[in-house]
């Protein structure tokens, strides 16, 4: 504030008053949804003239931060349960939880050919395969699901590593350290390299990722006027170019 | 009471880690905290300010370098193993690196602080360097490399940046208790965090304690010699 009224003073920026009702909504992401994210708020602020401040973090952590008192006003989790749970605990608004995107999981590998899916994982002449934390991360508790469905779980779980969020199971694979990994489509969909299995949907339950309005929200304008923008066809857009379901249940 | 492999698991190996990492760093920590002491080699600051950059490097820095130094464009290509990360192996590598200041600091005060008078008497008796090492340089230092022990074993059990960087979160071989205390956090299993944060606590407690004992003895013995 000093410092804003000091250049103010000295007559370096025009004097230009931000809208009154101008706010900042601040905003827990799951890392699977940190591009989309970034487009919408961006969109968001074009339109409305309010600002979005964006935390990206695995579900869990996230979660765990949200029960302690972080100042999120808004929880775009990457699963239905946290949405749910914190409306349970007393953290979420009652009725706000809603199915913003629908997870799409993909193998993903920067130097192997993965395009044959299922065989790609029985070929096992990978070392490691990457994938989240499936306790914490819903895309991990799908990769699991995936491999055991195809019966390839017994095989390769001692090449499993496993990154805290699916941001870091994508980094494990697009640094080399692991061939090939079970990634959110989102993040490689507009890539340009390496090769991807896009897994087929009834290998593994629908991963739908709900929103929440905190309660630390509830009656911030800037916060509940983005949980409505994220139900406009602009945002909704914005979220199927990076590659997720818009229906809950498609 | 969920005292199964989860909890005893990550003690175990993180015991392990710490020390064949405190072991590994005794051998490269007192000839090198000697060399620090002793060279008159203007090369001397340089390696000693690398020794100490992971004090006051981000360990996402480290965690970020040594992913891409063990991945297969670093050290796994060379040696045809594609990785070292998410190994025991390499979690050792990464551990000697981030906790080589605290080990050596110490060992290098302990040799700075017996000054040049014992070894040039040592050199008068005709004691060879290595004998004047052996027989005077170590039996002065051995506070310093106790302590130099002590805090690489401590900073090793806790570390956790780097681990959550290049450990890919595998139960006996990677999963130390730092990874383990996130885990429990994030799935909102506080009960079993609570125990080992409490056990963290009480054993850093300990250690400064002990690092404290030592330096006091170390100081009243000099005092008295």
């Amino acid at each position: 504030m000093r410092i804003a009224r000091l250049v103010l003073l000295a007559g370096l920026v025009p004097a230009a008053p931000l809208p009154a009702f101008a706010g900042t909504a601040s905003v827990a992401v799951a890392a699977n949804f940190t591009e989309a994210a970034k487009e919408i708020a961006a969109a968001f602020a074009k339109e409305t003239d309010h600002e979005v401040q964006l935390s990206f973090g695995a579900t869990g952590a996230l979660y765990a931060q949200v029960t302690q008192g972080a100042p999120f006003q808004v929880f775009l989790a990457a699963d239905d349960a946290r949405p749910a749970l914190a409306v349970t605990e007393g953290y979420g608004v009652e009725g706000s939880v809603f199915t913003y995107a629908v997870g799409k999981l993909a193998l993903y590998s920067a130097s192997a050919d993965v395009t044959g899916g299922e065989a790609a994982l029985k070929t096992e002449t990978f070392d490691k395969i990457a994938i989240a934390n499936p306790e914490t991360a819903p895309y991990g508790a799908a990769a699991v699901e995936v491999m055991e469905k195809l019966g390839v779980y017994e095989v390769l779980k001692t090449k499993i590593v496993q990154g805290q969020s699916i941001a870091q199971a994508f980094q494990f694979v697009e640094t080399g350290n692991a061939e090939l990994g079970f990634v959110a489509l989102a993040q490689v969909v507009n890539a340009t390299g390496g090769s991807r299995w896009d897994v087929p949907q009834d290998l593994y339950e629908p991963i739908r990722q709900d929103a929440v309005l905190l309660k630390t929200g509830a009656d911030d304008p800037a916060a509940t006027a983005f949980v409505d923008f994220l139900k406009t066809d602009e945002a909704k857009a914005i979220i199927a170019k990076y590659g997720y379901g818009i229906d809950a249940g498609a | 009471m969920d005292f199964d492999g989860e909890i005893g698991g990550a003690i175990v190996l993180t015991l392990q880690l710490a020390t064949v990492t405190t072991l590994l760093l005794l051998l490269l920590g007192i000839p090198l905290g000697w060399w620090l002491a002793r060279s008159k080699s203007g090369a001397k600051e340089i390696v000693g300010t690398l020794v100490s950059l992971p004090i006051v490097l981000p360990p996402t820095v480290l965690g970020f370098y040594l992913l891409v130094a063990l991945g297969p464009d670093g050290l796994g290509g060379l040696f045809g193993v594609r990785t070292f990360a998410f190994t025991f192996e390499g979690l050792v590598f990464g551990s000697v690196v981030f906790s080589l200041p605290f080990a050596v600091q110490p060992i290098r005060d302990a040799f700075e602080a017996a000054g040049e008078r014992p070894f040039e008497v040592a050199a008068t008796l005709r004691a060879s360097p290595l004998d004047a090492f052996l027989s005077v340089g170590l039996p002065l230092a051995r506070p310093g490399i106790l302590t130099g022990a002590v805090l690489g074993f401590a900073h090793t059990v806790g570390e956790f940046g780097v681990v959550l960087m290049i450990g890919g979160n595998i139960p006996g071989e990677t999963k130390v208790l730092s990874i383990a205390i996130f885990d429990f956090v994030e799935t909102l299993r506080w009960r079993e965090a609570h125990i080992l944060s409490a056990g963290m606590l009480v054993f850093a407690f300990a250690v400064i304690l002990t690092v404290s004992v030592i330096d006091r003895r170390a100081r009243r013995a000099r005092a008295g010699a």
